[in-house]
């Protein structure tokens, strides 16, 4: 029983020890990881839908707008203020927020390893440097013809009288 | 209340069935069945299955061209690999006899054996890609696009196998860095998926004709909807001498060649 007060005295500093990070986050706030300093939107003062459902449940939104999009062809978004949006990651999401001030810093912070989402979705005028692989260049051979985006195709298709897409596709 | 007889039971049980068979014939037959997976297309009036005619007399006229090829690989940020065991193709061509290798004859035509045929994918009214897909990445729909989720592709190749036309493609590299100039409005792919040529739907969805449609300077690729009459697709099919490729095993190609 000579050992009660070694033990009982360790049992306490391991304690302290095991809950430490909280003490430290209640007691100080220097100790904390700063908060991200996001880049918000200078164009738009209203996200797609509220600040509090973006920042909780974005990616609930992003997984429910591709699988509409691509499986059902369903690409008008009406917000909940009746606005109506696209529904596209590089061409409305990033349209106003941008990948590295906004989605990459709260990342980081929230310790939310990348989703990779970025392996194929593509930010806007940005160009992946091409290898030594041989360069692809249409404008080179047909300046006429350099195809950067699909709207720069001429609006008017060629034989509008025969193609009859239904009004009811999105 | 009578007992029911062993006989009875057995009478009531063949009408019973009788009366749903006839349920859901009468169903079948008036084509008032409802369908749980129809699209906006498919509910409109107008049915609709997209297909291409490709006028090879037309096709061929300019020697060396690949206007068509070179606009879907910008639209579509398609790669660019030397090796031909890693080549990822869209829209390609390929010499007459081995694109239609049952269409020759001893002696003639012998000029045209060589000629460069334009394909693509050819959108099967029955597609063999899309049975063996085990995560439903690739699947048909109602207006007859056999459509890609590359987000659920598991890059298990079975479509490759399936499909008899070599419209599909492996990603076997990250594709980023040979694509020469990436248009941001379409996405990449990414090492481990498969792709393929999607009739552009993403220009359909804005009422466009597909990209390659729209650039080729001879109008020798036409494009519209097989299952309206009066289309100019089904107008050429009525004026002339069609194939298709492989029709024999069953696929329904949405493509079909003028020759």
């Amino acid at each position: 029983m000579r050992d009660r007060v070694w033990i009982v005295g360790g049992l306490a500093v391991f304690a302290v020890a095991l809950t430490a990070p909280f003490w430290c986050a209640h007691l100080g706030t220097k100790n904390l990881a700063r908060m991200p300093n996001l880049a918000l939107p200078a164009n738009q003062t209203q996200c797609v839908a509220p600040v509090e459902y973006m920042r909780a449940s974005h990616m609930v939104l992003l997984l429910r707008w591709r699988e509409e999009v691509v499986r059902l062809g369903q690409r008008r978004y009406v917000a909940f203020n009746g606005k109506v949006y696209d529904k596209s990651l590089t061409q409305t999401c990033l349209d106003c927020h941008n990948k590295e001030q906004f989605c990459d810093r709260c990342h980081s912070y929230a310790g939310v390893s990348g989703p990779y989402c970025w392996n194929c979705h593509n930010q806007p005028q940005t160009h992946v440097a091409g290898t030594s692989l041989p360069p692809m260049q249409p404008e080179a051979a047909a300046p006429h013809l350099a195809f950067t985006s699909p709207s720069r195709f001429p609006a008017q298709a060629p034989h509008p009288q025969s193609l009859s897409f239904p009004r009811s596709m999105p | 209340m009578k007992k029911i007889t062993r006989k009875d039971f057995l009478r009531l049980t063949g009408l019973s069935f009788l009366a749903a068979g006839a349920i859901e014939t009468t169903r079948a037959v008036t084509g008032s069945a409802p369908s749980a997976n129809a699209s906006p297309a498919a509910q409109s009036s107008q049915p609709v299955r997209w297909g291409m005619v490709v006028d090879l007399q037309k096709c061929q006229k300019e020697k060396n061209c690949d206007i068509c090829i070179r606009a879907c690989n910008s639209a579509h940020n398609v790669p660019q690999f030397d090796d031909p065991k890693h080549q990822v193709k869209w829209v390609w061509t390929q010499p007459f006899e081995t694109v239609f290798p049952f269409t020759q004859s001893s002696y003639a035509g012998q000029s045209d054996a060589q000629a460069p045929v334009v394909l693509m994918c050819n959108h099967c009214a029955s597609p063999p890609c899309v049975h063996v897909c085990p995560t439903q990445a690739t699947w048909k729909r109602d207006d007859g696009i056999v459509m890609m989720d590359w987000h659920r592709c598991i890059g298990c190749r079975y479509c490759m196998a399936a499909c008899p036309y070599g419209s599909r493609s492996f990603n076997w590299f990250d594709p980023r860095p040979a694509i020469a100039h990436i248009n941001p409005d379409f996405p990449t792919r990414t090492k481990g998926v498969v792709e393929k040529c999607n009739f552009c739907e993403e220009r359909l969805a804005q009422g466009l004709s597909p990209a390659c449609v729209e650039v080729c300077p001879q109008k020798a690729l036409v494009f519209g909807n097989l299952a309206d009459p009066n289309s100019e697709p089904r107008q050429l099919l009525r004026q002339r001498f069609a194939i298709q490729r492989e029709p024999e095993l069953g696929t329904g190609p949405s493509v079909y060649y003028l020759v």
